[in-house]
């Protein structure tokens, strides 16, 4: 018993002796932190005081339009599950534009992640990360996030799975297969055993499928069974064509990942038969709302105003007039957005409806809103 | 000087309703020119300079741990002063206008910087951005004038106590960031209030003030001294330190006093200002308001590119970098509607405003008229307005002014 008690006080002795050395060491600096200043030399250790960071160690092409960007993050990464995504803070033409990209290695012994990026025509960021980004560069980093992972294996059953991926919703996948077949022959081994993966990628050209030569070496190798469907020869995939392709659908695990028409059209078949689907989406649908928009007042810190009109997130238009918004994954679904909205109107711009706060009618608090699909239908007053 | 309305010669009087506009017009398009190409090198020249101004601080700190050595004193007091220079100049003023709110960088951003310097952020940011970049020298309305404790203006009635302005203003430089910190608050102004009837915001603003004051002196006169005890620095240090905050604010005053106090920046009557100013009304007043220093590159980054006064108050939130390539620009649109682009080296603009200080501590009129021949009986009048009553003050001030006017005209003829 003393000795567990013993142990605990010693530490919070050092602990609490680091934090009284701590605290003199930012008297000697203050306003700034010592943090503040030691991100001018070690931005990648724990606690930098600019938030989670990453140096990118490499970029190459994957094709004439998509790169891998290998990176070494801060050391305060709690890891990720393969198939999660990461958001990045990328600053280009000097501003900082956020991100979501799918993580597409298991994780790495040497500790480093990696983004796979598409570069989309018009994508600002994109578009400079496949053509912009070198070696050395610092990037932002939050945490990985969703749930767009495999089960665990089970001992004893080999689990049915069903991956469904159309361009570059194949990142979540790769990351998945080479974090279950890039590692030694008997993980390699286990792997075949506890998963038996039917795999149906489409993409528009033979040679625009990323990762082509790796998702065609692993169906060499019986890893999975893969199915390519190629636009330009064999049209859009259908849920027929699935059907006639995987005969034993209805078995299997379903995951789904690619543009939000294909997604559509599958949890609609999915729901039919009453089976689950596990989908990953990187752009909310955005329906057709009539432009109203206004005038955004901040009345909190931020203390602006910015003018802005039906079609764009306040969440966007906010940040364009330089106001420093919270965010997170601007598709609606991590309410890393989220602020009070004391009076005005709002529309979701996924759904079209209205949502309101009127003083002294709705919460003295306001009304949360996600401000990365809401646009403002009149005027709106946020604390912010 | 007089406020514009009450001049003999308004600067403004041939310019047009339209032509104001038009030059407004010629302004924003200058403001979008600079909008459109800021980007990535703006960025890096920003971040550039944090960086040299963060190491630079702490070097020239880590030097005055040994500053019992005299190079070492020297070196970290130079360094410091520059330090703190860049700090509160090309950094923290520029970044708490919002010049890089763009870069939606949370560390680099108007709403979340702090710097060294007795006010804090908060309330700068209120005297400063909001009161004295939308008054700009209108007189009674920009406390920036004068500060409220000087009279800088011909219109301003005199009274005995000015005579001690150029000392004031003396003491004001060599603690300016405290004279800031009082300005913010509006110290006189509350501090005259009964103390139940002060607002519960002057409360919590002086609250926050006096921590702000509190933990700087710590830093600068406890804290790092102590740290250079074990060289026996202590004194040294805490000497270098006070030395680098004088220097620091000595600068800072000698740039803000040449931004506009010079002979021939122009004042504004605040009933002269249209209720609705159009944008062109408020561009000429800013433009007619401020005077900038010529000089070298070094001299525009250590005064934070207010050298470019007139630069900046026409287009408070462009990044700095940009004034002296839009410098050009604006001056052609001066030259163009006929208007005084008022520009001097440093030496020239200061010794113009502190002429200006020295010259209305007296009445209106005494310094013209005064010479060496004439000086017992100047200073033999001048001991009679101080000690005289209201009324006869009044007439004695009268006399002066028509004895200038009169010199004024003989000049002429």
């Amino acid at each position: 018993m003393s000795t567990t008690t013993a142990a605990p006080d010693a530490s919070a002795r050092t602990g609490r002796l680091r934090t009284g050395f701590r605290s003199l060491l930012d008297a000697a600096v203050t306003p700034l932190s010592v943090d503040d200043l030691l991100d001018h030399f070690a931005p990648l250790r724990t606690g930098a005081a600019t938030g989670l960071q990453g140096r990118i160690v490499s970029v190459h092409k994957e094709t004439a339009d998509a790169a891998t960007l290998v990176i070494k993050p801060g050391r305060d990464w709690a890891g990720h599950i393969p198939g999660q995504y990461v958001r990045v803070g990328v600053d280009v033409d000097g501003v900082r534009l956020w991100r979501t990209y799918s993580l597409t290695h298991g994780p790495r012994r040497d500790g480093r992640i990696s983004i796979t990026v598409k570069a989309i025509p018009g994508g600002a960021v994109s578009q400079h990360l496949v053509r912009q980004a070198r070696a050395g560069q610092m990037i932002q980093l939050a945490q990985a996030e969703g749930d767009f992972v495999l089960a665990p294996p089970v001992a004893g059953r080999r689990q049915k799975l069903l991956l469904v991926t159309a361009g570059s919703g194949i990142t979540p996948v790769i990351g998945m297969l080479r974090n279950l077949y890039s590692r030694d022959e008997a993980a390699q081994e286990a792997a075949r055993a506890a998963y038996d993966i039917v795999l149906v990628h489409s993409a528009m050209k033979r040679d625009e499928v990323i990762f082509g030569a790796e998702l065609r070496a692993h169906a060499a190798a019986g890893r999975l069974r893969l199915i390519e469907r190629h636009t330009d020869t064999d049209g859009l995939l259908t849920t027929a064509d699935l059907e006639a392709e995987v005969p034993d659908l209805a078995e299997r695990t379903a995951y789904a990942c690619g543009p939000a028409g294909l997604l559509d059209a599958l949890e609609a078949f999915y729901d039919e038969r009453r089976l689950t689907l596990h989908t990953e989406r990187f752009r909310p649908t955005v329906v057709d709302v009539d432009a109203e928009g206004g005038t955004l007042t901040f009345a909190g810190a931020a203390a602006t105003t910015v003018e802005t009109d039906g079609s764009v997130p306040i969440l966007d238009a906010a940040e364009s007039a330089g106001v420093l918004m919270p965010s997170g994954c601007r598709m609606g679904i991590c309410m890393g957005c989220v602020l009070p909205m004391r009076s005005g109107a709002v529309r979701d711009l996924r759904t079209g409806e209205l949502t309101v706060a009127v003083p002294g009618e709705t919460h003295p608090d306001g009304v949360k809103i996600q401000t990365c699909i809401s646009a403002a239908a009149g005027d709106c007053t946020l604390d912010h | 000087m007089t406020t514009i309305t009450n001049k003999a010669e308004n600067p403004t009087a041939h310019l047009s309703a339209e032509q104001i506009e038009a030059l407004g017009a010629e302004l924003d398009a200058i403001r979008q020119e600079v909008l459109d190409a800021r980007g990535e090198t703006d960025a890096a020249y920003i971040r550039k300079m944090v960086d040299i101004q963060r190491k630079l601080e702490l070097a020239s700190r880590a030097a005055l741990l040994v500053s019992i050595f005299p190079p070492a004193w020297i070196a970290g007091t130079v360094g410091l002063s520059v330090a703190k220079i860049l700090d509160n100049m090309e950094i923290g003023h520029n970044v708490m206008h919002g010049q890089w709110d763009w870069m939606r960088d949370p560390k680099i951003h108007s709403t979340t910087w702090e710097w060294d310097n007795a006010s804090t952020s908060d309330g700068w940011k209120h005297s400063h951005n909001e009161v004295h970049h939308t008054y700009t020298n209108i007189v009674g309305k920009d406390n920036d004038l004068g500060y409220g404790i000087m009279r800088v203006d011909e219109e301003q009635r005199w009274y005995p106590l000015y005579l001690a302005q150029p000392l004031w203003n003396f003491i004001n430089a060599c603690f300016f960031e405290y004279g800031i910190a009082a300005y913010d608050l509006e110290l006189g102004r509350n501090l005259r209030l009964p103390k139940e009837k002060r607002s519960e915001k002057f409360k919590a603003d002086l609250a926050k003030t006096l921590k702000k004051i509190r933990k700087q002196a710590t830093k600068d006169y406890v804290v790092n001294p102590a740290l250079a005890l074990p060289t026996g620095s202590f004194l040294p240090a805490l000497a270098a330190n006070f030395t680098a905050n004088v220097v620091r604010n000595i600068w800072s005053h000698s740039v803000i006093m040449c931004g506009h106090f010079p002979e021939g920046v122009e004042t504004f009557e605040l009933k002269s200002i249209p209720e609705k100013e159009t944008r062109g009304e408020w561009y000429l007043r800013q433009m007619l308001g401020s005077a900038n220093i010529s000089g070298s590159k070094l001299m525009h980054t250590m005064t934070g590119n207010l050298s470019h006064q007139i630069e900046h108050h026409l287009f408070p939130d462009l990044p700095s970098s940009r004034y002296a390539e839009v410098a050009p620009k604006v001056r052609a649109v001066f030259d163009k509607y006929g208007l005084n682009y008022h520009s001097a080296p440093l030496p020239q603009q200061v010794y113009s405003a502190w002429h200006r200080v020295v010259r209305l501590s007296f009445p209106n009129g005494w310094l013209a008229t005064t010479n060496a021949k004439n000086l017992p009986s100047q200073l033999k009048l001048l001991y009679a307005m101080t000690t005289a009553d209201k009324r006869k003050r009044r007439v004695l001030q009268r006399l002066l002014e028509s004895a200038a006017a009169k010199k004024e005209m003989v000049k002429a003829a």
